[in-house]
């Protein structure tokens, strides 16, 4: 008669399945084993055991460690304690075998044999451990040259798409940005001080494959200025080829209509191109992105508390994220760099607490705020531009002059 | 039988973080008593600036500080810049603000996606 008849239910069925990988783990982990029960039992009775709250960490840091405790360690000793490690990933999620067992051979010693790898943030997640076996973990860790990540009102992780390791797309080195960011913010990673939590996240083209667009506070997403290449010989084999209509599938599908096809010549009107991806997507021989390339900044994604969610804005068109060799680490990405300190200190000045930035930002209003945002930037150009304006205002009984009058008064 | 501590021959009882579960009792003897227990040996007038501050804050407001507005108190009290005055923090209480000082300053456990 088997312990969890309910979770074993979740076993049949053609897919791979949680609790089969729990088991797994069971047969050398406790832990493991009286999660197994500890969630049976939730399962049977709708409630859950886990308590709320629970605060540890290592020495040193105020982040990177999730406290979480059973509210029945009588039954389930093994899940007393169920803490979670969090530990910075590699950009671009590229690892040896060696390295990755490094990481898990710590986690059976010393943890439950249970990760999970990656959480949504980035980093890795390795799940249930004891509040005793902490400060050993970090210290395994840190010996093989690992580190934690982000909790907390904090800088989160910084992360990234595979970029220019594997990516023809990419036009930013999405992992120098995201390991130098990493290494250059680790106080604010380590130790938080923010009103609440900031995520950075960088994709190399506007596909975006990790969604910085809609996942991080400051969204680094690599475009081009110039034009889109065209090898007009390719354009004519897709047309031949008979797989793919041209005016169909890529011309008429083009959000801002800016392509013209008359069955030989692809003709694209770039000043009106939004940089969807698309057409290159789909022609990806014919069609290639442009040669003066860097990130496009976008400011306020997530947020869901006060407004609902929402996607982050252009605050910065185009920015050149160019690093040279012979700088030093530290001075590499400086206009960015400018650009995020800035936006902290204005958000952290008058943040309120549990405040994400998008919303500290609409609070404010996207005007006042880059106006704040750029007398701080000597480099970098903030300012708020008449393209920014979404609509124009249809209430006439906001008598602007008069608003000006009663502030300068004060 | 509750977690906690004996302490001049009074009981305390505390929740698995080590937090006073009646924040009334607090008294020095038992942010010393707190201090040693984390491994802080001696509390000294600095610590005790930061005691001092959290418990103000909290008879005022019924929370414990944003960590922010504790190093701006810090970068006030000690003249000090923001990425001193979290240095500073560290220092004095190296498993952090909220785990460590508010603990011996005898606030409750901060809440929230620590």
């Amino acid at each position: 008669m088997s312990k969890s008849p309910m979770l074993d239910e979740l076993e049949k069925g053609p897919w791979p399945s949680f609790v089969s990988e729990i088991k797994k783990a069971g047969k050398i982990s406790a832990t493991a084993r009286d999660t197994i029960g500890q969630v049976e039992k939730s399962y049977r009775e709708k409630v859950t055991h886990w308590k709320h709250g629970g605060v540890v960490g290592v020495r040193g840091y105020g982040a990177g460690v999730i406290g979480r405790y059973s509210d029945s360690p009588e039954e389930f000793p093994g899940v007393a304690h169920f803490h979670t490690v969090r530990v910075n990933q590699v950009s671009g999620l590229v690892y040896t075998s060696e390295c990755l067992t490094e990481i898990l051979d710590i986690w059976d010693k010393r943890g439950s044999g249970m990760t999970n790898l990656h959480g949504s943030t980035g980093d890795m997640v390795l799940l249930g451990t004891s509040s005793e076996q902490l400060e050993p973990i970090f210290t395994d860790i840190a010996e093989k040259g690992w580190d934690l990540g982000g909790s907390g009102s904090d800088l989160r992780t910084p992360s990234c798409c595979i970029g220019p390791a594997r990516c023809e797309f990419a036009m930013i080195d999405t992992l120098e940005i995201t390991r130098n960011l990493t290494n250059y913010y680790q106080d604010e990673l380590h130790r938080p001080a923010f009103p609440y939590k900031f995520k950075i996240k960088t994709s190399g083209c506007p596909n975006d494959c990790v969604a910085s667009i809609a996942r991080s506070d400051l969204s680094i997403i690599g475009t081009w200025k110039d034009d889109i290449r065209i090898d007009e010989t390719e354009i004519s084999n897709y047309a031949a080829s008979g797989n793919i209509d041209i005016l169909r599938e890529i011309v008429m599908m083009c959000p801002t209509q800016c392509m013209d096809w008359d069955g030989e010549k692809l003709t694209i009107d770039n000043s009106n191109c939004v940089r969807c991806m698309h057409c290159i997507n789909k022609m990806p021989k014919a069609l290639r992105v442009g040669v003066e390339t860097g990130a496009t900044i976008l400011l306020g994604a997530k947020a869901p508390i006060v407004e609902g969610a929402m996607l982050s804005s252009v605050i910065v068109p185009f920015m050149e994220l160019n690093a040279s060799e012979e700088e030093d680490d530290d001075e590499k990405f400086a206009n960015l760099k400018e650009l995020i300190e800035a936006l902290w200190e204005v958000w952290d000045e008058d943040g309120k607490n549990k405040e994400r930035i998008g919303e500290f930002m609409e609070r404010m209003g996207k005007g006042e705020f880059t106006i704040a945002v750029n007398e701080l930037c000597d480099e970098v150009d903030v300012a708020p531009k008449v393209d920014m304006i979404a609509y124009p205002r249809d209430n006439p009984y906001i008598f602007y002059d008069e608003y000006y009058e009663e502030v300068e008064d004060e | 039988m509750a977690l906690g501590f004996e302490l001049n021959g009074k009981f305390y009882e505390t929740d698995e973080d080590g937090y006073l579960i009646d924040i009334s009792k607090w008294n020095e003897d038992v942010a010393n008593f707190l201090a040693k227990e984390e491994g802080i040996e001696e509390l000294t007038p600095k610590h005790w600036e930061i005691i001092s501050y959290l418990r103000d804050y909290y008879k005022e407001y019924q929370i414990a500080p944003m960590i922010k507005l504790l190093l701006k108190a810090i970068m006030k009290l000690m003249d000090l810049k923001k990425r001193d005055a979290n240095k500073m923090l560290y220092d004095l209480y190296p498993a952090g603000p909220a785990k460590q000082a508010c603990k011996i300053a005898g606030l409750p456990k901060p809440t929230g996606c620590v």
